[in-house]
């Protein structure tokens, strides 16, 4: 149980980086708390209790559910291309306006707005 | 979770990233204690390494601090708050940890269990289940990889002019560091390799095996320059050898249709089923490394093209 509180609240942090913070290095890596908070979720799930890791030896014996491992495993490898993707996007933003901060984005492109005090 | 929190309320990303790095390394080691080898082994190597790489990249050329902010995100915080009462509201249906009659371990995961020995044949079912039950999902991940690196090389763009700049090394000229690295880099390729063929018998694959591959010559390109390591492999190769990873795996499924099996259907690769499944996985599994490993030394070398002060346009 105290698995699964773990991955929620870390979904939680991952989300809360997302949505509250302006920086965009740290909305990446609030996504990325967010992935692994779904990682988390998964492998709990395929564990059983008293079976081991899914290797096959000579001892044999029950297995903990491999088919989680599997899609996890690929996720992490999606996972880091699609933050090299978003990192990408980040250093290209900071050339094209010299800022990564969400308010000053906002800011350059509307200027007409003015810096809002409360977005929401 | 306490580094974490502490991520949030920090604004130096610099420490931000390294405690981002501590972060994932605990998570591998939970997935370790929670039986998932494979998994753990990808996070060590890929959310702390590669991962950190990248990040630490990105913030030389957008510097390491973050403005403060002056706006209170109450209502970030109230939505968040809700997410997360709604989710402890679904978790109390959530089947008890290590429970073996939970629903997930009863639909289709005792079939993979229980056919592997005689139609897969390789002792890490991790690697079964990859390869070969699920090797159309595999494929669609390797491309996704490939797509990455490419979009990574097209936004970035890798700066592949003559030998005239930056002959120096990243890292200062240091004996030692040259020596240490000279040896290292020979175990971290052997490693590899093991990695990569090992994956079938222990935790591993080709996954992890491209990235320590693409870590021995990340490693090798900080010490002893970029010049010497594009006379090992030019950048231009890069693409090419991304691309024709996933071909690879493609060309593998093709085969196995024209020898008269279904897209991705290993049986028929050789005369024994078994065997054929054998080299099915061996065979992809190299086209997976190879993907990997091209796209993240592309990544990472396009990465490590930013300078502090050069616009691309």
């Amino acid at each position: 149980m105290l698995h699964y509180v773990v991955a929620v609240f870390l979904m939680m942090a991952g989300f809360y980086i997302v949505i509250a913070q302006g920086n965009l290095v740290k909305k990446v890596i609030g996504i990325n708390m967010l992935q692994t908070s779904v990682f988390l979720l998964f492998i709990t799930m395929a564990k059983v209790d008293g079976r081991t890791a899914p290797i096959v030896t000579e001892a044999g014996g029950p297995y903990s559910n491999p088919l989680p491992h599997a899609l996890m495993l690929t996720a992490i490898v999606v996972g880091i291309a699609t933050t090299a993707v978003g990192l990408a996007l980040v250093v290209r933003i900071h050339d094209a306006y010299g800022t990564i901060e969400e308010e000053d984005l906002q800011h350059l492109d509307h200027p007409e707005d003015g810096y809002m005090e409360e977005e929401w | 979770m306490v580094t974490a929190s502490v991520a949030i309320r920090q604004t130096d990303l610099f420490a931000v990233v390294m405690l981002f790095g501590t972060y994932s390394f605990l998570i591998a080691l939970l997935f370790m204690e929670l039986d998932a080898v494979d998994v753990a082994f990808t996070e060590a190597s890929i959310g702390t390494g590669i991962g950190t790489v990248l990040m630490l990249s990105t913030l030389r050329r957008v510097g390491r601090h973050e403005k403060r902010h002056r706006r209170y995100p109450l209502i970030a915080l109230g939505v968040v708050l809700a997410t997360g009462a709604a989710l402890f509201y679904g978790l109390s249906d959530i089947p008890s940890f290590g429970d073996p009659n939970a629903p997930i371990h009863q639909h289709v995961a005792p079939r993979y269990i229980a056919s592997h020995e005689s139609e897969v044949g390789v002792p890490n079912l991790v690697t079964a289940v990859l390869a070969t039950f699920r090797g159309h999902d595999t494929l669609g991940e390797t491309t996704v990889i490939l797509m990455a690196g490419l979009s990574v090389f097209l936004l970035l763009g890798l700066r592949d002019h003559g030998p005239s700049r930056s002959t120096r090394p990243a890292i200062g000229d240091t004996l030692v560091l040259r020596v240490v690295v000279k040896v290292l880099i020979a175990f971290l390729l052997l490693f590899a390799l093991y990695v990569q063929f090992h994956g079938d018998y222990g935790a591993g694959g080709g996954f992890q095996a491209g990235v320590i591959f693409a870590t021995a010559f990340l490693v090798y390109d900080l010490v002893f320059g970029v010049n010497d390591m594009r006379r090992v492999l030019p950048h231009r190769w890069l693409p090419r050898l991304a691309v024709f990873g996933a071909l690879l795996y493609l060309g593998t499924g093709v085969a196995a249709m024209l020898l008269g099996g279904n897209f991705l259907d290993y049986d028929k690769l050789a005369a024994d089923p078994v065997a054929g499944q054998q080299l099915g996985i061996l065979l992809i599994e190299a086209g997976v490394g190879i993907t990997v490993f091209a796209s993240i030394l592309l990544i990472a070398y396009a990465f490590s093209g930013i300078r502090k002060s050069q616009p691309q346009d």
